[in-house]
């Protein structure tokens, strides 16, 4: 369950972000994590939802997007997507590579914020 | 109507982890030690064929220590400690994978510019230690012939993220009907040209090549020999 240290950290990235931006809290989250940063899913997700109690990322909504890993094919000189994790080589020409150029990312893209007055503005008719 | 107001952050998650480790390695490299950051999942033998390297590379004359990283217990530290060299224990107390400052924190106290080599055995774990550099310059993916010819397609991330394989307890290979093309292409298949070595620490099979592997990578971290 490293999730949870990553968790911790994203929680951690957020308070400083929203702190330094004057703002209330955060609405959304958004993660990219690469298909070779062996993070799961629904763990990141189970252990964010623990960790950011009481934080100004309490309430917010995580989105996480997937980076498929990208690989040089010197063979047809081009970066290609691969499909999955267990084979390094070109899906179009077969060709192996361990030139890696995508795939292990664990980034906070984005956060959007929640400022002070436009939560007041929001529940006012 | 109200604008959201979205910040572009783009921050690693790791960042102070990963920091922390190139600090670590600029001062691993400027000591002139090599560091070895071994994964494996548990029982693949890390704790023996690290045994069998320090014993080795303390015959040879080669000033080396070790740092092991366990979920409890510090069995590791005092069978690694019968090599003769430097062990330390790190507890992580359910944490399943090792972090920078966990390191760092364990190499206070010892002069690193006596070391050639320092290993960090990592806990016992193929998913977890992935994603966090220790400052290690090479990274060892271990595997047995114990446990299924196809694990590197199973956890392709961290043999991915590995300099090196190797493959342990190679003197049972015929006993457990280890396919070892199998095994290679598996390793290939998720990290073309990746150097493997088929070791067996009790019989001391391929010890030597590995050492001199380390004895060369060694000389090419830039530093002139004292």
């Amino acid at each position: 369950m490293h999730e949870l240290s990553i968790a911790h950290r994203v929680v951690e990235i957020v308070s400083e972000h929203v702190r330094a931006a004057g703002a209330a809290s955060a609405a959304v989250v958004t993660l990219r994590i690469g298909a070779l940063a062996s993070v799961h899913e629904d763990s990141l997700q189970f252990s964010f939802d623990l960790v950011r109690e009481g934080t100004p990322a309490a309430t917010a909504r995580l989105v996480i997007v997937a980076i498929p890993v990208r690989i040089w094919c010197d063979t047809c000189g081009r970066e290609v997507d691969l499909p999955g994790i267990q084979r390094f080589a070109c899906p179009a020409c077969g060709t192996p590579s361990g030139d890696i150029r995508a795939g292990r990312e664990l980034d906070v893209e984005s956060i959007e914020l929640v400022d002070s007055s436009a939560g007041v503005s929001e529940s006012t008719p | 109507m109200i604008e959201p107001r979205i910040l572009e952050v783009r921050t690693k998650i790791l960042k102070k982890n990963d920091e922390l480790a190139r600090d670590m390695r600029r001062r691993f490299t400027e000591a002139g030690v090599l560091v070895v950051n071994m994964v494996s999942s548990p029982g693949t033998g890390k704790t023996t064929f690290l045994r069998e390297t320090l014993a080795r590379l303390v015959a040879r004359g080669e000033p080396c220590a070790a740092v092991v990283g366990d979920l409890e217990t510090d069995n590791d530290a005092r069978r690694l400690a019968e090599s003769g060299a430097p062990v330390r224990q790190i507890m992580t107390h359910g944490l399943c994978h090792l972090e920078a400052d966990m390191v760092e924190r364990h190499l206070e106290g010892w002069n690193l510019s006596t070391l050639h080599y320092l290993f960090i055995e990592n806990v016992g774990n193929l998913v977890c230690p992935t994603s966090w550099d220790l400052g290690e310059s090479i990274r060892l993916a271990l595997l047995s012939v114990t446990e299924g010819e196809d694990k590197p397609l199973k956890y392709p991330g961290l043999f991915n993220t590995a300099d090196m394989a190797a493959i342990t307890k190679i003197d049972l290979a015929e006993v457990c009907d280890f396919n070892r093309t199998q095994a290679m292409a598996a390793i290939e298949a998720v990290r073309p040209g990746m150097r493997v070595f088929e070791v067996s620490a009790k019989k001391g099979i391929g010890i030597d090549a590995w050492l001199d592997e380390l004895a060369e990578r060694r000389g090419a971290l830039g530093y002139a020999e004292r």
